[in-house]
């Protein structure tokens, strides 16, 4: 199946490569600034850096497609011998896509949803496949059951709609596959997919590039998804290559100042700390001057840092490195140091709740007038925390393990089915945000994952700011103004940002003014929902030691929900454990994340990554993405890879404690570790 | 995306400066306001400046070729066509310039309503706009013209009417997009009352949407206003209007065709013009997302 390269050459060579686009006053902005770079045949090389740093665009190039707007300003890109930017639209379709495939961030997108999964792969390969006509229903199922999907014959009869998210990229690897291409290109293809779905795609990339002999280039701000499919990593910033070499390189000792600041704001699970911020921003598109391109967040910049731009040169362990001072870079640390644990927290309640439960389902119309039963399975059941002062409780799951819906449900916007949510221990807050007192409104804040869209675009900061101020304070004049100063030095955020609107804000800057809106309201309680997912790793770790530093000086608890478990680790005191709307664990941080766990937590921290070359993830159990709780029994029971048998489909787990606090349910017995026992 | 360094104050007369300068910026935006602009400014000082009066007429010159006397000859009664034509616009950019702004406000407090209140009131009104955009405009305009007259008091508040009930929709979808979005959850959450709600966070999101939805109305409501005056609803002779001159001039096109040509390009102009200074506001405001920055 393998096509053996034509030559010994690289398969794709990117030469002096320059790209940019005409700023509307006329100048030539560089999007990529002198690239060159070669992959070989069976060999697969990474791509990070923050977003805007080039990869991706970088990574189209490579497929001789730039986006509307760009052009090419110097260089070339050779696929295989051909110069891509000087084919004409007919012959680069024939590389593309066949010879040359591409695998984007979100398949579910890219996939027809009018053409069943089969045709799809077939319309592939009758334009990318020398096979005859006749055998490509029998190839497409071949290409399905490489990709591991189970039961290929039934998968290629569903439409993209029918499959979960990891079931619809493994397609769309099918299909980058049906024109056996010599090179893959991976757009981010596991962002956005649960932890669990992400390993086993990745693992499924890294067989697929030894069977077939494929060179990848694979595009990511994941360091631990790097680690694990490449073998060489390439670092990008403001468009240019700062360094190159062996993953082992890259990952465990990075020789530029920007890729050890990038690790150190990576939260790891082995850490005990919070990751360290990588603070300032890369320059925008023409803006890195004369100088290096970091120069303005390095550590150790010097003088000739400022005004001569370093090249790309080998240093001594073998990587080539974009830095004047390759010996004095050692001195970055790889790691944080705050530790977030440390604190003396209140015997005090915050937040309780009790029996929660809450459901979607409303009653229809049909319903109503037959008068049936509609008692559906709750999608969150049986919840009950409770919260101490000050105290941070992390909430994880995959998709759909309803975090989030518990969050909206305590901020009023989602009346619960039944069950209590009180504050103080006995302060309930009544269902719906409409009937609750201004004191009730002012204690709980919620702050939303992404601040594109819980920022009003038409409102300067100074308005947004000023809203709860105005509410719960009465605020006005200069009292108002001097507030809203306040805030915003209390977010590290100068007062010329006042009269900005979100949208000349960077992401990291949009949610931190998020962050000053919920901390306006001097809460009892914050409830964060994946507020650092949509943000680069070196934004995520400034917000969370902000989220550190605002709970030390005000006592506020947090609810951190978040899908990101070394994220949860580092911030909370105490962590729950979702599966399906239950709770399958709860209790302090070391605990949950030690020895004795939920087979479920087990799973999650299986798959979690390290940005580590020779990490294994441990996969136990399949990434199948369930709709709804099981009607009775363990939520966990149809992929739970320690079921004991027929009471896990029965019988309702019962809690058990361990530790104090610890609490799991699971009816297995073997779950404590063997010196706790 | 790329982010402006730049210090903006964002009040609203520096906003709308600002605005105006995003679309003088672009090529297209600016031949267009340019346009509408000179357009506008003829119709107010156009009587002053005009080389004859457009009721003269004059026997002896009926149906004259383009001289130095008349650049663009003279109609069938002998009138400067030039004069009629450079007068053309004043009647229709009068009422549809009046009738746009009652359109858009009408049809776009409707349809926010609507679009708030949602469920089965939404579902029956919008039912019935379903209905009223299925019959064709013209005959609609017929029925109301032929009962009430024509004349402006019944032009404008016509026009007005139909060209409002397409903006509800619009209105509608551009609510029901904003209300879903977290920066209304997040001032539900805070507990804002319904009215702050609706005044702080959804209409400043709705307005571009209705400010670009307007400036669409307007092109398309002169076309109509012609349209009317060509079937002889609109302006009342001799007032020179273009839909009214091309009516007049097309049974001579074969010999005098500067009569249709000038009218034409008259009210192609500003309908181009018009048109290219919506996309422009489109853009200028964001809404347009196929014009988005390569990175």
């Amino acid at each position: 199946m393998t096509t053996p390269p034509k030559s010994n050459g690289p398969i794709i060579a990117v030469d002096g490569l320059s790209v940019g686009f005409r700023s509307r006053a006329g100048a030539w902005l560089p999007v990529l600034r002198d690239i060159t770079l070669s992959v070989g045949a069976g060999e697969s090389i990474g791509l990070v850096g923050e977003s805007g740093s080039g990869k991706s665009t970088l990574a189209l190039a490579m497929m001789g497609y730039l986006k509307t707007g760009l052009h090419v300003l110097g260089g070339r890109v050779d696929f295989s011998g051909i110069d891509m930017f000087a084919q004409d639209r007919q012959s680069l379709e024939k590389v593309r896509g066949g010879r040359l495939a591409l695998i984007p961030q979100n398949s579910g997108q890219s996939l027809a949803p009018n053409l069943r999964v089969g045709a799809q792969i077939g319309e592939a390969l009758r334009l990318h496949s020398a096979l005859p006509e006749a055998r490509h229903a029998a190839r497409v199922l071949d290409l399905l059951t490489q990709v591991r999907l189970p039961d290929p014959a039934s998968i290629a009869r569903r439409y993209p709609h029918e499959l979960s998210g990891g079931q619809q990229q493994r397609v769309a690897i099918a299909m980058a596959l049906a024109g056996e291409p010599e090179a893959l290109l991976l757009d981010e293809p596991t962002t956005g997919l649960d932890v669990t779905t992400q390993a086993h795609i990745l693992e499924l990339l890294r067989d697929l590039a030894r069977e077939t002999g494929m060179a990848m280039v694979y595009v990511s701000h994941d360091l631990g998804a790097i680690a694990r499919v490449c073998d060489r990593v390439a670092v990008m910033y403001a468009g240019e290559v700062v360094l190159e070499g062996t993953a082992a390189q890259i990952l465990r000792d990075p020789s530029h100042p920007y890729a050890r600041g990038l690790l150190a704001s990576i939260p790891k699970l082995s850490d005990v700390c919070l990751p360290r911020a990588l603070d300032g921003r890369p320059p925008p598109p023409g803006g890195a001057g004369d100088g290096c391109a970091f120069v303005a967040r390095c550590a150790i910049a010097t003088e000739r840092c400022m005004v001569e731009r370093p090249d790309l040169s080998r240093i001594a362990d073998g990587a080539k490195t974009r830095c004047h001072l390759p010996q004095q870079v050692r001195s970055i640390p790889l790691s944080g140091e705050r530790n977030a644990q440390q604190r003396q927290l209140p015997a005090e309640l915050s937040l309780s709740l009790g029996d929660l439960a809450i459901s979607y389902a409303r009653a229809g119309l049909f319903e109503r007038l037959t008068g049936r039963d509609t008692a559906k399975v709750a999608t969150v059941d049986g919840i009950d925390i409770e919260l101490r002062q000050g105290e941070t409780l992390g909430l994880v799951g995959e998709s759909g393990s309803g975090k989030s819906t518990i969050l909206k449900s305590i901020a009023g916007l989602l009346p619960p089915l039944h069950g209590q949510i009180a504050l103080r221990g006995q302060d309930d807050l009544p269902p719906r945000v409409e009937d609750r007192s201004a004191k009730h409104l002012r204690d709980v804040q919620l702050i939303f994952q992404n601040p594109d869209e819980s920022l009003n675009p038409r409102q300067t900061i100074a308005q947004i700011l000023a809203q709860p101020l105005k509410l719960y304070f009465g605020l006005s004049g200069q009292a108002l103004i001097a507030r809203t100063t306040a805030l915003l030095a209390q977010v590290r955020l100068g007062a010329h940002y006042l009269e900005r609107l979100p949208s000349q804000l960077s992401g990291g800057e949009k949610q931190r003014v998020a962050v000053a809106r919920a901390f306006a309201a001097q809460p009892e309680l914050v409830l964060c929902d994946e507020i650092t997912s949509a943000l680069d790793v070196s934004v995520q770790a400034a917000v969370l030691e902000l989220l550190d530093d605002l709970r030390r000086d005000n006592g506020t608890s947090y609810i951190f929900v978040s899908h990101d478990l070394a994220v949860v680790k580092a911030l909370s005191d105490r962590v729950a454990v979702l599966y399906q709307g239950r709770l399958c664990e709860i209790g302090p941080t070391v605990d949950v994340y030690g020895p004795t766990a939920h087979p479920y937590t087990e799973v999650l921290l299986g798959a979690v990554l390290e940005p580590d070359p020779d990490f294994v993830p441990s996969l136990s159990a399949s990434d199948v993405v369930e709709q709804s709780p099981p009607a009775r029994g363990c939520p966990f029971q149809r992929r739970c890879p320690k079921r004991l048998g027929a009471i896990c489909d029965q019988t309702a787990p019962p809690p058990k404690t361990f530790a104090a606090g610890h609490t799991i349910w699971c009816h297995r017995d073997d779950l404590a570790a063997p010196q706790l026992s | 995306m790329a982010v402006t360094s730049t210090y903006r104050r964002a009040g609203p007369v520096q906003r709308f400066w600002s605005v105006i300068k995003d679309i003088c910026s672009r090529p297209s935006g600016a031949i267009g306001l340019a346009l509408v602009f000179s357009h506008v400014a003829l119709a107010l000082i156009g009587p002053f400046i005009v080389p004859y009066d457009y009721t003269t007429m004059n026997a002896a010159q009926m149906l004259s070729q383009p001289s130095a006397a008349h650049w663009l000859g003279t109609d069938h009664l002998g009138r400067d066509t030039l004069t009629r034509t450079l007068l053309g616009g004043r009647e229709a950019i009068l009422v549809t310039g009046i009738a746009t702004p009652l359109a858009v406000l009408w049809g776009g407090l409707v349809g926010v309503f609507f679009g708030l209140v949602g469920g089965r009131v939404d579902d029956v009104l919008m039912r019935i706009v379903d209905a009223f955009l299925s019959l064709p405009w013209i005959l609609k305009m017929l029925v109301l013209i032929v009962t009430f007259g024509t004349g402006i008091e019944v032009l404008i508040p016509t026009l007005a009417f139909f060209y409002g009930i397409p903006v509800i929709r619009i209105a509608r979808a551009a609510t029901h997009d904003v209300v879903a979005r977290d920066f209304v959850q997040a001032a539900r959450a805070r507990g804002h009352g319904r009215f702050t709600i609706i005044w702080q966070e959804l209409l400043p999101n709705v307005r571009d949407a209705l400010l670009v939805e307007g400036a669409m109305r307007w092109s398309w409501m002169l076309l109509a206003f012609s349209s009317l005056s060509f079937l002889g609803f609109g302006v009342s002779p001799p007032t020179p209007d273009w839909g009214l001159m091309i009516a007049d001039a097309r049974g001579f096109m074969s010999f005098s065709p500067w009569g249709v040509i000038a009218p034409m390009i008259g009210l192609s102009s500003l309908i181009i013009g018009i048109n290219l200074s919506a996309d422009a506001l489109a853009k200028a405001l964001g809404i347009d997302r196929a014009q988005k920055a390569p990175v």
